[in-house]
């Protein structure tokens, strides 16, 4: 899921509290992805030292979990920056210039600053694009700059 | 009395503002002492308005839009001369003009009480359903011609009548609200804002079937909508909606809510169950039906919200009601989602019929940037490019096919003059390669083989003979796809081709 306002930053890695997410949700129907989710939400991302650890807690191989991890956009394999800016790049987005949009705010936020750029297709607010979430609150109606405020806030 | 100041919660609404609208007047009510209180609704779907603030009135609510945090103090002090004053809402020429029956509620009611639910025509559907037979459930369904808003418009009874043939202990409800096309937004304002309705179809279809179990699938693009759900369920549960004995009558029925993870192909009926399930959201090869070996193997209907959301009216208000509404074989209402580059963006529930033009010339009012329309994509990113010389098609199933389109779940994007054609089939290309579930070989390769050509072409490289390369491209994936991710793709490059093809060799004599 979307995590709300991180600032603090994702919690650090710890096997135990994985196991414990896994295993709180091991008895629902199709419990794979519900799982990954509290886990991505819960650091960030979904770490490699997870996939054994949530295939042990449901008996299924690992290839199985790292098969559903990266099929998934969802899934980081990595832990994000303090701060995540997600552009809508799809086209009720593009005709009002959300593509211009991602690049500037992608380029204004490289290597060394503490915000993660992602795209996504569609946030359901086609009428009041372009659309981006900052740390799961929704914006829309957006320009460079107040994006780039927002990250920076 | 305490008034009542209604502020959508709806996630449109919240991206422009409304929450900060919404603390403000809690700060005024709380200064002044004043006996108002506020109800978070949601949206009425003008969405150019939101901030949409709405107060009672002895005539009806009147509103006032697009409301800043600046105007909230003279909303008190002067509001019948403020200057964001509409009058009464109803008589808007947007929302007066429209057939609400799905969307009577949205914007109006408190989303999360059942009793405002009740108040306002909710669960008169249920009730009736409860004391009619399982198969005339599914006949008046059939008799309605209500067909799946999730895009491909199979007639919903028929597919509830296979799943009621199947004698079976288990049988699942899934609901579609993955809702992936781009200029689309109905499912997600139905959840956040008349959740119970969607509930309340959901039950009605597993009294049809059989099934006493059900599944929300929300793609994770909807966060709001995802706690909004959960709410509802939660309500629901509560006031004996759901549950071991719905609404007093003894039967079981209780829904679960997943979450997706960011894939568009899990939209895609057995993409999605396949998801559910707990993998890779592949999709599955047809046959079996998922009427017949869905869920978990087992028997299982699944639509779209808005077809779940479509009838709980039909069975209140009987299946004539619906019926007479539209034309052609497109019966009852559908609500279109006008976005992109357009003056007034938002909402339209109208029976089919209804023109394109009417559409994005009456309803939108042209371009946003009020430059000349060009283009709209009709359908989501599998829908067709069309110029305004085919504005005259009515909104239906079947002339939208005619004229090689379809209208999908009804989402419109408008495009102004400034639009590249050979940029959005370019486009078109590249989502398919990246939401493809690799499973065939054209949609996942040839995809990308697509882009490379269309950035040949877009530099003026052997034009002529790159575009007939992408046409030939366009055939293999339409001949080779198991699903229409690949199947489909061609519609949005081919048609761009087709009706605007001096995009395409414009940068020709560039390279020459
Ligand atoms: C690539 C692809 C994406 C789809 N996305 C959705 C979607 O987001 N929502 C939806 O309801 N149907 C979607 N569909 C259609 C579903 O496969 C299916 O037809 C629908 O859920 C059936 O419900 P309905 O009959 O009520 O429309 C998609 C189909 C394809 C091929
Ligand atoms: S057409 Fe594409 S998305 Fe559809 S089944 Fe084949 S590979 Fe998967
Ligand atoms: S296309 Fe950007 S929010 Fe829908």
């Amino acid at each position: 899921m979307i995590r709300p306002a991180r600032h603090a930053g994702p919690e650090a890695w710890r096997p135990e509290l994985m196991r414990e997410l896994a295993e709180a949700l091991k008895h629902v129907d199709g419990p794979l992805l519900p799982i990954l989710h509290s886990i991505n939400d819960r650091f960030g991302y979904v770490d490699e030292r997870a996939i054994p650890i949530v295939a042990e807690v449901l008996n299924i191989s690992r290839a199985d979990v790292h098969g559903v991890v990266s099929f998934y956009h969802d899934f980081r394999k990595a832990p994000p920056k303090r701060r995540v800016i997600k552009i809508c790049r799809a086209e009720a987005c593009q005709s009002m210039g959300g593509d211009e949009l991602y690049d500037e705010v992608s380029k204004a936020c490289g290597a060394g600053s503490d915000v993660t750029v992602e795209a996504v297709y569609c946030l359901g607010n086609c009428a009041l694009s372009p659309v981006a979430l900052v740390d799961g609150k929704i914006h829309g109606r957006l320009d460079t700059e107040q994006a780039l405020a927002l990250v920076r806030s | 009395m305490t008034m009542r100041i209604y502020v959508p919660g709806d996630a449109a609404a919240v991206s422009v503002g409304a929450d900060d609208v919404a603390r403000a007047i809690e700060a005024v009510i709380a200064a002044g002492k004043r006996d108002a209180t506020i109800v978070r609704t949601g949206s009425r779907g003008m969405f150019w308005l939101e901030p949409l603030v709405e107060f009672d009135s002895a005539d009806g609510r009147v509103g006032f839009g697009p409301v800043k945090v600046s105007d909230v103090k003279a909303l008190f002090a002067a509001a019948a001369t403020h200057p964001r004053r509409l009058g009464l809402v109803e008589n808007i020429p947007f929302l007066k003009s429209q057939q609400r029956v799905t969307f009577a509620r949205c914007g109006i009611i408190d989303p999360l009480l059942l009793a405002d639910y009740e108040q306002h025509g909710g669960l008169k559907g249920l009730r009736r359903a409860l004391a009619t037979a399982p198969g005339d459930i599914v006949q008046q369904v059939i008799d309605s011609g209500l067909r799946g808003r999730g895009g491909a418009g199979f007639p919903t009874g028929i597919k509830w009548r296979t799943v009621a043939g199947v004698q079976n202990d288990r049988k699942y409800i899934v609901c579609n609200a993955d809702e992936g096309d781009s200029g689309t937004f109905a499912d997600r304002m139905l959840m956040e804002g008349d959740p119970f309705l969607l509930i309340e179809g959901m039950a009605i279809a597993g009294l049809a079937v059989g099934a006493t179990k059900g599944f929300i699938y929300i793609r994770s693009e909807y966060p709001h909508a995802f706690r909004q759900m959960g709410r509802a369920l939660d309500v629901a549960r509560a006031g004996k909606l759901l549950g071991p004995d719905v609404l007093g009558s003894g039967r079981t029925f209780d829904l679960e809510i997943r979450l997706g993870a960011g894939a568009y192909i899990c939209g895609e009926e057995t993409s999605l169950l396949e998801s559910l399930e707990g993998k890779r959201g592949q999709v599955r090869p047809k046959p079996p039906l998922p009427a017949l070996q869905g869920l978990f193997g087992q028997p299982t209907v699944i639509n779209n919200v808005l077809s779940f959301a479509a009838v709980p009216t039909i069975l209140a208000e009987g299946a004539a009601f619906y019926r007479d509404l539209g034309m052609g074989r497109s019966r009852g209402t559908m609500p279109i989602q006008l976005a992109g580059n357009v003056k007034h963006g938002g909402l339209i529930e109208r029976a089919f019929g209804i023109t394109l033009r009417d559409i994005v010339e009456g309803y939108g009012g042209g371009s946003f940037t009020g430059r000349p329309v060009r283009a709209v994509q009709v359908g989501g990113p599998l829908g067709a490019y069309w110029p305004t010389e085919l504005f005259d098609t009515p909104f239906d199933y079947e002339a939208f096919a005619a004229k090689g389109g379809m209208i999908g779940h009804g989402g419109i994007v408008v495009f102004d003059d400034t639009v590249d054609l050979a940029k959005q089939a370019r486009f078109a290309l590249e989502f398919c390669a990246i939401e493809s579930c690799g499973k065939c070989t054209p949609c996942r390769i040839g995809s990308t083989r697509g882009v490379e050509t269309m950035d040949k072409i877009m530099r003026g490289e052997r034009v002529v003979e790159n575009i007939d390369l992408v046409r030939d491209l366009c055939e293999v994936l339409r001949d080779g796809s198991l699903c229409a991710l690949g199947g489909l793709t061609p519609l949005p490059v081919l048609s761009a081709l087709e009706h605007f093809p001096d995009d395409f060799t414009r940068d020709a004599a560039k390279a020459a």
